[in-house]
């Protein structure tokens, strides 16, 4: 993806440090200033700066696909993973606060009937209490055809990469759980037919309404919490200790995914969009379905069998899934019912 | 009895699906096979899937369960 426009004096001077050569004078230069501007400070809302996010989800960036006119030497050099450190610090124990909140009451049993089967059970009771507000019931009934596109932009940060951070778990697991993620994760990647990944599938639906589907083409039209939900991904994914967190997410996701998806396509067909374009959400519906029980039993439930200590981990993955998703959609939803566009107004950048 | 795994597995999840791993055929009573669009599937025990017969999750929004209730 190019360089997205920065949103605050982080973004600015990091978007300056990316652009000169690793190890040149004023790349040097300018990853002292990103030393001296991330000094450790109390965030009011870091799930909602638009400076952090935007940055942490770059800085992610260098480990995917990189950035356009970026060179690759970028992606170890030690003072971006300190500046990452710097931000992914508060940024966690802001998801562990909201996660706390998201939760309530989680009864536990005791750790010699900590089965997989059990542990699926506890995550489907987290899936099935998320009461929150609806927007696939407003998709499905309400949206316009303005507000459906909106719902892609947003999707579209996470969908045209849809399941590679979950990938990250792989070798760090072992045995069923490591057999449970690569299964799920084959058929996210259309079971050896690219056209049938799920990211291809959703890039097509993108097209169906006009839409570039170039990932990364809508970043800067997307606000902080819709950088912060796929940036939570890539912190489980891309540090070991949280494992037990990323399972735990991906749980959570498949089993809060094949009725929404349902509703999702229903308010495309509402609009008379066709198989073609509703064939991502139609997948989902059934694939889902599937990734689920084994996202709960094998994967995360396997887990914890084999490392009952990361019980709590898993948990907070999976609320702070639910306290992030719900967030975007009160977002989503006081936009739409106020007939206000949910994205990002065109600021300038402030450096 | 020490033997290999069969070839295909069918995993019985509580309240939920069945989940059919391996190498089979679905097909329809005169042979017909059934458009399958993965590896493993999971098939509806509920009765209430919209896309029999394979498990939309249905299961969940009518609590349907396997075991009979606790007396």
């Amino acid at each position: 993806m190019k360089i997205p426009e920065p949103r605050g004096p982080i973004t600015s001077t990091l978007f300056r440090a990316l652009t000169c050569t690793p190890g040149s004078d004023d790349g040097a230069a300018a990853v002292e200033d990103l030393r001296l501007l991330a000094t450790p400070k109390a965030y009011k809302d870091i799930i909602g700066d638009d400076d952090v996010q935007l940055a942490l989800f770059c800085l992610y960036e260098l480990h995917y696909s990189g950035l356009e006119g970026v060179s690759d030497e970028w992606e170890w050099e030690p003072g971006l993973i300190h500046l990452r450190r710097l931000m992914e610090r508060p940024f966690e124990a802001a998801l562990r606060a909201a996660a706390a909140s998201a939760a309530g009451e989680i009864n536990v049993p005791p750790a010699a009937e900590l089965t997989s089967d059990a542990v699926a059970d506890i995550l489907f009771g987290l899936a099935a209490s998320d009461t929150g507000p609806s927007v696939s019931r407003f998709v499905a009934k309400k949206a316009t055809l303005d507000q459906l596109q909106e719902f892609l932009i947003h999707k579209s940060i996470y969908q045209l990469k849809e399941a590679d951070p979950h990938t990250w778990a792989i070798p760090r697991l072992t045995g069923r759980p490591k057999a449970a993620l690569v299964e799920i994760q084959a058929d996210e990647y259309g079971g050896g037919r690219p056209e049938r990944m799920h990211s291809a599938l959703f890039a097509r639906t993108m097209r169906g309404l006009d839409m570039d589907d170039q990932y990364g083409a809508y970043v800067d039209a997307v606000p902080a919490v819709s950088l912060a939900a796929v940036n939570m991904m890539s912190l489980f994914g891309l540090n070991r200790r949280l494992r037990g967190a990323i399972t735990g997410h991906l749980a959570l996701y498949e089993m809060t995914s094949s009725q929404p998806n349902r509703l999702y396509g229903n308010g495309f067909r509402r609009h008379g969009f066709d198989a073609e374009v509703t064939r991502y959400f139609d997948e989902h519906v059934e694939a889902d379905a599937v990734h689920e029980q084994i996202a709960g039993r094998d994967l995360a439930g396997g887990l914890v069998e084999a490392e009952p200590g990361l019980l709590a981990d898993v948990l907070f993955g999976a609320t702070a899934a639910m306290a992030i998703d719900g967030r975007m959609s009160t977002h989503l939803l006081a936009s739409w019912e106020n007939g206000v566009t949910s994205l990002r107004a065109a600021v300038p950048a402030a450096a | 009895m020490n033997q290999e795994p069969a070839e295909s597995s069918i995993v019985v999840c509580p309240d939920g699906p069945l989940i059919v791993r391996g190498d089979f055929d679905i097909v329809t009573p005169s042979g017909t096979p059934v458009p399958r669009q993965r590896q493993t599937v999971a098939l509806c025990r509920c009765g209430a899937s919209a896309i029999k017969p394979y498990c939309d999750g249905t299961h969940k929004m009518i609590k349907f369960r396997t075991e009979p209730p606790a007396t």
